[in-house]
């Protein structure tokens, strides 16, 4: 407890990717996620970095661009009709095999929306962000800790397999305090062959690019980057399971409504009812594994989202249809309550007694 | 396992966010689990502004607080819209300078301090905030010099390190009213 | 004996584009003044999305293709990269920079961002096919204005030097062209003068190079270079519209 300070989840994101050996910054103000600027305005001129605030999130994303293409780690980060704005370049950044690492501090929508927390990106975010075929590694930190640790985990990763990472948190996420241990471990950047930083007229020129004129070429990238994401799908999943075990009732759930489902299932528990919890922390990768083993097992899941419901599309997907999974959510910004959840909990455990 | 939850509420500018910021440091100290959600948005200035705090032994779910076991109304906003909220035998208290009504719940233990009037009497009219959360703490006898000046020394920074005694002595106040 | 080389700067490709078209002119003054300077080891060229997308294969130094539009947000993030090491310039045509990527150039230019823009202003979106660009002329005859550009309906076309003089951000913005030999000496004068600049750390500096598509104009390659000193020129005149460190050392 002793190193650990108390942090709002946007400054944590800040302070762990400058860990990460994040020294460029490029943003555009958006509420809910304005403190990651303000932190990295602050910090970066004190350690050589760049903090820029761009002309629009277009801008930014593409200055993420050429600093990845440099070879260096880089960051933006935005809250919902902010990352809409970045998706041409999220694709850019797919279609080039450049790592980033990209926050959505996620509010509600669609269009303006509100500026409230919401989870109603999960699809944008985990079914490709933007146009053609790929994937981000998608990363949901359900505590101001793991807002730290999974920034760090999402510049490794994106590195490790020329991806871009993006952190899928919320307003609440981001705005909360708690108290965090910054002390963590980082890989350093592994050497980048294929970086354009001059060629020193030691080697051929290098070319980022996206373009590929040829069907049959293009062809061939597409196939060979879900390669790639297939050693993600085998290697990178996280989740966490709790009292899932002998588990009638199933909750599911990530982000901060993970953590109301856990209250909840820790009330239903006390009141006799074998609730449990899987909580996705990759939600691309999403976590297969913990549902397969649930699917004979369990009678009911709820997926509790702060959407009109997305996830819950993989979670049947995940079970197979084995097990019956409905709904219990809240839109536009509101948060559903712990009672809300136990008393859905409650519903059907009467359901299959 | 002991977990409380404080609700603070008022105006923006009346320093809401920055007693829950105090009392999650003095947590923090302690060696609690701590969480501290605001209010955000538009609000921010002039508005109502809220703040909530769980101060834990054991780990911390949800950081949304549906009720409160202690509330703190710096404004009638505040309790008109949060006096039902708070758990049954749970603790009110609210700045009678600002609030002229009572509580309506017989439920739940009232304090009436008023806040607004001590600081500026003493002095430092900006620090009504601190009155409260000195009376606050004083309840549960956690109050001691020690550890208000070591949750102090943290939420303050050093830059505007002339402004701990004043708060202490503000927190003193209220612990004492 | 004067034997005529390709510069090293360029790879030893042909060129895919139309007979007549300026851009291998100015392909070829950008690779001189890399090679002249001995800039080709830290230089980082970034393509646009147009005639010239496929610019990152005929340099030899190391490109980036940028989505359209975005080469000075791109160039930003390289050059904030490593200030130091790093020279980079863009490579643009006014579609490109004029019109999707606008508010790019204009942010660049306002932060005097060190890096070195050469603008292709050929008044026609040339890869698609002949459109009207933010740089076509009054009455100009596109495939998107069939009847001419009608300024009452698709607006003026925009001197995007002057408008840019009007900021105080950049360094040098100089408006060449390069359909004579003595206009091809000037531009690359001033295309030397904007990679110097980066190099002495001046800033953001632009050429906008009056360019000819004969292809899309539907003209001779001959007929078109007289276009642009009948049309162009008298529209977008040639000169220097901001000097920074001309102007400071009078």
């Amino acid at each position: 407890m002793a190193n650990k300070v108390l942090m709002k989840g946007n400054e944590a994101i800040a302070e762990a990717a400058i860990k990460a050996g994040c020294m460029h910054y490029f943003g555009y103000p958006i509420t809910p996620q304005t403190e990651i600027a303000a932190y990295m305005a602050k910090r970066m001129p004190k350690i050589g970095g760049t903090f820029l605030q761009a002309e629009s999130e277009v801008a930014a994303i593409n200055m993420v661009y050429g600093v990845s293409s440099a070879g260096y780690r880089v960051m933006t980060s935005s809250s919902s009709p902010g990352i809409s704005l970045k998706s041409e370049g999220i694709s850019y950044l797919a279609g080039a095999d450049l790592p980033a690492v990209i926050i959505n501090v996620q509010r509600g929508g669609p269009g303006l929306g509100g500026i409230q927390p919401s989870q109603a990106d999960y699809n944008q975010a985990t079914k490709g962000g933007g146009h053609g075929d790929f994937h981000m590694i998608v990363l949901a930190p359900g505590s101001v800790q793991e807002m730290a640790s999974l920034t760090i985990k999402g510049f490794e990763l994106a590195d490790k397999y020329r991806m871009t990472s993006m952190i899928l948190a919320d307003g609440t996420m981001g705005q909360m305090m708690e108290p965090v241990e910054l002390d963590l471990e980082v890989s350093p950047a592994p050497e980048k062959p294929w970086a354009t930083n001059g060629t020193k007229m030691q080697r051929k020129h290098n070319v980022v690019n996206s373009l590929s004129l040829v069907p049959e070429e293009l062809e061939k990238l597409n196939f060979a980057r879900y390669e790639r994401y297939k050693q993600v799908e085998e290697n990178e999943v996280m989740y966490e399971e709790y009292l899932t075990e002998d588990a009638d009732i199933v909750v599911t759930a990530y982000g901060i409504a993970s953590r109301v489902a856990k209250n909840a299932v820790d009330e239903a528990r006390a009141n006799g009812i074998k609730a449990g919890l899987i909580r996705p922390i990759t939600v691309w990768p999403f976590p297969k594994a913990p549902y397969k083993a649930i699917a004979n097992k369990a009678k009911h899941v709820i997926c509790v989202e702060l959407s009109m419901g997305q996830m819950i599309d993989d979670v049947r997907l995940a079970l197979e249809c084995k097990v019956p999974v409905t709904l219990c959510n809240r839109a536009g910004g509101m948060i559903p309550s712990v009672d809300q959840v136990r008393t859905e909990i409650e519903k059907y455990a009467k359901e299959i007694n | 396992m002991a977990t409380t939850k404080y609700l603070f509420s008022g105006f923006g500018g009346q320093g809401i966010l920055f007693s829950g910021k105090f009392l999650a440091y003095k947590g923090l100290v302690e060696g609690k689990n701590v969480s501290w959600l605001p209010s955000y948005g538009p609000e921010m200035r002039g508005g109502t502004a809220s703040c909530s705090v769980i101060l834990s032994d054991g780990a911390i779910g949800s950081p949304i607080i549906d009720t409160p076991d202690v509330l703190v109304a710096m404004n009638l906003p505040s309790l008109d819209k949060f006096e039902k909220t708070v758990k049954a035998g749970g603790t009110i208290i609210l700045d009678s300078s600002l609030i002229e009504r009572k509580v309506e719940r017989q439920d739940v233990n009232v304090y009436y301090v008023p806040a607004t009037r001590l600081a500026q009497e003493n002095g430092f009219p900006t620090l009504a905030n601190m009155i409260i959360v000195g009376k606050l703490l004083s309840l549960s006898g956690d109050d001691s010099e020690e550890a208000l000046m070591g949750a102090l020394n943290k939420v303050i920074s050093a830059k505007h390190a002339d402004m701990l005694e004043v708060n202490l002595k503000a927190m003193k106040l209220g612990a004492e009213f | 004996m004067v034997v005529f080389e390709k510069p090293k700067a360029l790879a030893d490709l042909s060129f895919h584009y139309c007979p007549g078209c300026t851009h291998g002119i100015v392909h070829r003054l950008v690779a001189e003044v890399i090679d002249e300077l001995g800039i080709e080891g830290r230089t980082i060229g970034i393509a646009p999305v147009g005639c010239s997308v496929m610019a990152y294969d005929y340099f030899n130094c190391d490109m980036i293709e940028a989505a359209h539009g975005r080469a000075p947000a791109v160039a930003t993030g390289v050059k904030r990269a490593n200030p130091q090491e790093h020279i980079v310039f863009t490579y643009q045509g006014d579609g490109d920079l004029a019109s999707i990527g606008m508010a790019e150039t204009v942010h660049a230019a306002a932060r005097n961002e060190n890096i070195t823009i050469i603008f292709i202003n050929n008044a026609i979106y040339g890869m698609t096919g002949g459109q009207m660009a933010p740089t076509s002329l009054e009455g100009q005859v596109t495939q998107t204005s069939p009847y001419g550009r009608d300024v009452k309906a698709c607006g003026y076309p925009i001197r995007v030097c002057e408008m840019l003089a009007t900021l105080e951000g950049p360094e040098y913005l100089e408006r060449v062209t390069v359909n004579s030999v003595k206009a091809v000496k000037n531009a690359k004068k001033a295309i030397k003068k904007a990679f110097q600049n980066q190099i002495d750390g001046k800033g953001f500096s632009l050429i906008e190079v009056l360019s000819s598509c004969p292809t899309n104009w539907g003209m001779t390659p001959e007929k078109a270079l007289k276009w642009i000193d009948e049309k162009m020129i008298p529209f977008y005149p040639l000169g220097v519209y901001k000097d920074r460190s001309n102007t400071e050392g009078k």
